[in-house]
């Protein structure tokens, strides 16, 4: 952590007319770095990824905050510059494979047309750079799919499409907002692993948003968790899954069934976080107080900081920050 | 995947095909395209069929069908050819309906789909400028159109397509209202593309199914209004039309009818042709009775 980091968004806020789903959230990316931002459903992560993107809907709006990739602030480039930093430098795959790609453009003239954007190339050059890159997602057979049409494929080639135009130009920072939510347990591992493959071999920084533990133990370096619209806690994938502090990430850690934990789930109950993400709207203080065992009365005045705890480690809770050893500040380095 | 045999890959070569053959399935449209293609070809050539002018005096006038067989389908009031007619009225028809068509419906795409994409305040101008035009009575809007103009057949097609345009446009900034939120476009813009290549690469191909369907209609209406206008007499006086055939021989609609039942059974055939491919088109393309896509 001690380079420039590729992703600076610090202080992001993005507000809606009904409220404000994201609130001072920030977090940094290092360049080929795999970054994992966890969170429940509605906690706000994909809003995040859209942020950096300034794909927001409409109706949203950034009310404070700064994105600076490589060091240029992303929310105040001209609309022209920002397009030039989608799809070239900051790329993103969506959840959908089945609903993200054109279903009456063939795949080979979608990934084609990328290059012919950004790229520049010729019909017939980003024709054959295609069905290399389809050849590089590991697609069977590129020269016949590049024809086909999307309803042709299944869910699984269709994210490696998506993953093939999202590299096409080998961006610097690659979104992958939940990549495998939508596909088979068996598919997930292989999407996985192209990812990391595709990261290690283009120098990418990888952002993977998701909400499933397991996927963060095998692939992330670092792990941001996400509770409704604030960090919560901030560690190395290793350090938060085998140390949690935060009381979220207990819990969350708590109700992910276990392999070797029992043989059956009628055998144990599977735990899990009394109550919903809903009860946080309107929360004056930490957003968690609601579910939270160690909730005190200095929980609910103010929204608790994200505060350096350990080397690498961040927490957004002063009760737990309390019983932990204090720590030099200067050895912390952030 | 690696079992797909060669059969296979050619059908699911595209998607398109599949609409072709179940268009060419439906036997009213095998034959409704047999005979705009035969009026095409009849309109293609009459140079060569009636070189001379068919507003010509060339007979004695009232010939009835097969009275004289030098003239099939007999002469009118003036003593003109009314085969001849027939055949040359047929271009008039075709170029003002087609041409009036393609310009009608750019204006419709180009507007519907900046007030589908963008919404907004330009959504709201500009469905103010349809609902302009949709309160005017059309055809009336045409005749005056028309009158201003000189009725030539470059005004008269300028006209219909601009009492048309709004049907497109309505219709295509539906279509773009819904397609703007799908998933696709969002992934579009993920990868930088500008508002015109998401508008016309990504978007605007998923909402060609009901413009097509729409525009064989808007040809078929746009020859009836062609005709109307020329019965009228504001038609192109020097080009004859179907409708001015009808127009010029309706004062004798009692001792010779055949010289209004010819022409206007000419453009019943020819729009009715073009509502029925409308329909069969409206079936082949459409996916939810295709199943696929």
């Amino acid at each position: 952590m001690s380079k420039a980091p590729l992703l600076d968004v610090s202080g992001l806020t993005i507000a809606f007319p009904g409220g404000t789903p994201v609130a001072d959230f920030g977090f940094r990316v290092a360049a080929g770095e795999t970054v994992a931002v966890v969170g429940e459903s509605g906690s706000g992560k994909s809003l995040t990824a859209l942020a950096i993107m300034r794909l927001l809907p409409r109706t949203a709006r950034i009310a404070t905050g700064t994105v600076r990739f490589q060091g240029r602030d992303l929310f105040a480039l001209p609309e022209p510059e920002m397009r030039k930093v989608r799809g070239r430098e900051i790329a993103m795959i969506f959840q959908e494979p089945m609903t993200s790609l054109n279903p009456v453009l063939t795949v080979g003239k979608q990934i084609a047309e990328v290059l012919r954007l950004h790229e520049g190339l010729s019909a017939e050059s980003a024709r054959k750079r295609a069905i290399e890159l389809l050849d590089l997602v590991r697609v069977a057979d590129p020269h016949r799919r590049v024809d086909d049409f999307p309803h042709r494929l299944s869910g699984g080639m269709r994210q490696r499409v998506m993953i093939a135009m999202a590299v096409a130009c080998t961006p610097k920072l690659l979104i992958a907002d939940e990549p495998t939510t939508a596909l088979d347990v068996t598919i997930q591992a292989q999407v996985l692993d192209l990812l990391e493959s595709l990261r290690r071999d283009l120098g990418m920084a990888l952002m993977l948003i998701t909400h499933d533990l397991g996927i963060v133990g095998q692939w992330a370096d670092r792990v941001v968790v996400m509770y409704a619209g604030r960090g919560a806690e901030e560690a190395e994938a290793a350090a938060l899954l085998g140390d949690p502090l935060h009381p979220y990430t207990r819990g969350l850690l708590a109700a992910s069934p276990r392999l070797d934990a029992s043989l059956h789930y009628t055998a144990g109950t599977l735990r899990e976080i009394p109550g919903s993400i809903s009860s946080a709207i309107g929360e004056p203080g930490c957003p968690f107080v609601p579910r939270c065992p160690l909730a005190q009365p200095s929980c609910r005045t103010a929204p608790p900081p994200l505060m350096p705890v350990r080397p690498g480690r961040l927490l957004a809770c002063p009760p737990v920050a309390a019983t932990l050893e204090p720590i030099d500040a200067a050895a912390v380095g952030r | 995947m690696t079992t797909t045999t060669t059969t296979e890959v050619i059908a699911s070569s595209s998607g398109s095909w599949r609409a072709v053959r179940a268009f060419f399935r439906n036997p009213a449209a095998v034959l409704a395209t047999a005979f705009l293609v035969f009026v095409t070809i009849v309109a293609l050539t009459a140079p060569l069929i009636y070189p001379e002018d068919p507003l010509s005096m060339v007979a004695r006038p009232f010939l009835w069908p097969g009275q004289n067989p030098k003239f099939l389908l007999g002469s009118d009031s003036l003593g003109r050819d009314v085969a001849a007619g027939l055949v040359w009225g047929s271009r008039i028809s075709l170029v003002i309906g087609i041409a009036a068509m393609a310009l009608g419906v750019t204006i419709g795409i180009v507007v519907g789909a900046t007030a589908g994409y963008f919404g907004g305040r330009i959504d709201d101008a500009l469905v103010r400028l349809v609902e302009i035009f949709q309160t005017t009575p059309s055809f009336l809007m045409l005749v005056v159109l028309v009158a201003i103009a000189e009725p030539r057949v470059e005004s008269i097609t300028v006209g219909i397509a601009l009492v048309t345009w709004p049907t497109i446009a309505r219709l295509v900034r539906a279509e773009f209202r819904s397609l703007r939120e799908k998933d696709f476009v969002t992934a579009a813009r993920g990868l930088g593309y500008g508002h015109l290549r998401i508008i016309f690469i990504e978007i605007l191909p998923n909402a060609l199914p009901p413009i097509i369907v729409t525009s064989s209609v808007i040809v078929a209406s746009a020859i009836l209004m062609e005709s109307a206008l020329s019965f009228m007499g504001l038609g192109d006086p020097n080009r004859i039309s179907w409708g001015s055939m009808i127009g010029a021989s309706r004062e004798t609609l009692r001792t010779a009818w055949y010289l209004t039942a010819i022409p206007g059974i000419a453009i019943v055939l020819t729009v009715l042709a073009l509502n029925m491919i409308g329909d069969a088109l409206n079936d082949a393309l459409n996916p939810r009775l295709s199943g696929e896509r």
